[in-house]
């Protein structure tokens, strides 16, 4: 049996691990309401957003133009959220394997990273970088998403780029987090449904100016604004994913602790009862 | 009287909703120029140029910088979906001033990789904010 000192500075180990994962729980939760409601706060502006790409494109049938269309590049660009930070369970493995085990070719990817972490683990394996916002997993606002896009716009309106993709983890609610791969561009219009009674009203609506052009500066801000939402869900997922794992490792400690402690009060008592058996032993010798 | 030529004004931004209110008259710079807007306007979507947002309410109007978005007016209502607005109060001007000294150096000195577009943007907001001060 290990010594009662042995058993007694592992214990206190544990317990200081305990602490740490319970201060990092408590600092995810805080994390993670507050991106809740920036969530919230964003959804109005995304669900506008929505319904007027819907219905431009419901409107303006046989678009000639590149967003709406395939083109010939094979590159395909994927923008991958991911954090900083480990210690979020398997938030960022996931992100990385949407990528590694979806069906796209390694060598025709330019991955875009938000996050250090998905970063180095594409590197790793061999994959192309070909920006790092890494600095946005912390913080970002608006017209970071807006860099961003823009960027993102140009390399495909210069034809470098094929297609558009955005990986991200969808927050359905504090436990359930879905890794999620979107299309950004091309706009396939027949990936557009328009809502039941929403075509009437908007079979009046003008666009100023004329409905192709007015798409053509619409579908750079929407897809920033998909962007932009993308990064609050994450940010959302990975709190809650290190909320998750941090509760999880606050209670195995706690399991710990408690086993530790018996065996501790099992060790003092051995140690006890032989002293004693000893002192009765040799009591009885001398007698 | 009064009550019948006003309509609903909303102002979202992706962080917060910026303004929603009765209004009777909203002005505001677009591609196609300066439009004013009152009730029963056609509907029409038109997409936002750096400018001054006037809002005229009962009491009177109030000025905001609008950079960039778009506008979906209604005859009874106007949604404003603006990536940047900004009340008088919350503009920088020292900070805008600097940007526009230079975005006016890096349209003036004009070589091949100067993003030409993104001077031309930077300056007209720069701009943009400083009159919305005056």
């Amino acid at each position: 049996m290990a010594s009662m000192r042995d058993i007694k500075r592992r214990r206190e180990s544990v317990s200081s691990t305990q602490q740490i994962t319970k201060a990092m729980k408590l600092v995810s939760t805080v994390k993670l309401q507050r991106a809740k409601t920036r969530a919230l706060q964003a959804k109005t502006y995304f669900n506008c957003m929505y319904y007027t790409v819907t219905s431009l494109l419901a409107k303006a049938k046989n678009l000639d133009q590149p967003y709406t269309q395939k083109q010939e590049s094979t590159r395909k660009a994927v923008i991958l959220l991911t954090s900083n930070r480990g210690l979020a369970g398997g938030y960022n493995s996931n992100m990385v394997k949407l990528i590694t085990q979806g069906d796209f070719a390694k060598e025709d990817l330019d991955i875009y990273a938000v996050g250090k972490k998905g970063r180095e683990a594409l590197e790793r394996r061999g994959y192309t970088i070909k920006a790092d916002y890494s600095e946005l997993a912390d913080g970002f606002e608006y017209a970071d998403a807006i860099k961003i896009s823009n960027q993102l716009v140009k390399s495909y309106e210069n034809g470098e780029i094929g297609e558009i993709y955005l990986a991200y983890t969808d927050y359905k609610n504090t436990v359930t987090h879905i890794p999620t791969l979107m299309k950004l561009l091309p706009i396939l219009p027949e990936d557009f449904v328009p809502e039941e009674g929403m075509a009437e009203d908007n079979l009046l609506m003008n666009f100023e100016p004329g409905d192709e052009e007015a798409l053509k500066m619409i579908i750079p801000k929407y897809m920033t604004s998909l962007i932009h939402g993308a990064m609050i869900e994450a940010h959302a997922s990975e709190n809650g994913a290190r909320m998750q794992a941090m509760d999880n490792a606050t209670n195995n400690a706690e399991e710990m602790i408690s086993g530790l402690t018996l065996m501790y009060n099992r060790a003092r008592q051995g140690s006890i009862t032989q002293e004693l058996t000893e002192i009765i032993a040799g009591a009885e010798a001398i007698s | 009287m009064s009550d019948n030529n006003r309509f609903l004004l909303k102002v979202i931004t992706p962080e917060r909703v910026f303004y929603d209110g009765e209004v009777s008259m909203v002005e505001f710079n677009t591609t196609e120029g300066e439009i004013g807007i009152y009730k029963n306007h056609i509907p029409t979507t038109v997409i936002v140029e750096p400018g001054i947002l006037t809002i005229t309410e009962e009491e009177g109007p109030k000025n905001a910088a609008l950079h960039a978005g778009f506008a979906e007016i209604l005859p009874d209502s106007v949604v404003i979906l603006a990536e940047i607005v900004e009340w008088p109060s919350e503009i920088d001007l020292e900070r805008a001033e600097r940007a526009k000294e230079r975005a006016e150096e890096r349209i003036s000195q004009k070589e091949d990789k100067t993003d030409m577009d993104r001077a031309h943007v930077a300056l007209k907001k720069a701009i943009c904010r400083i009159n919305t001060l005056k």
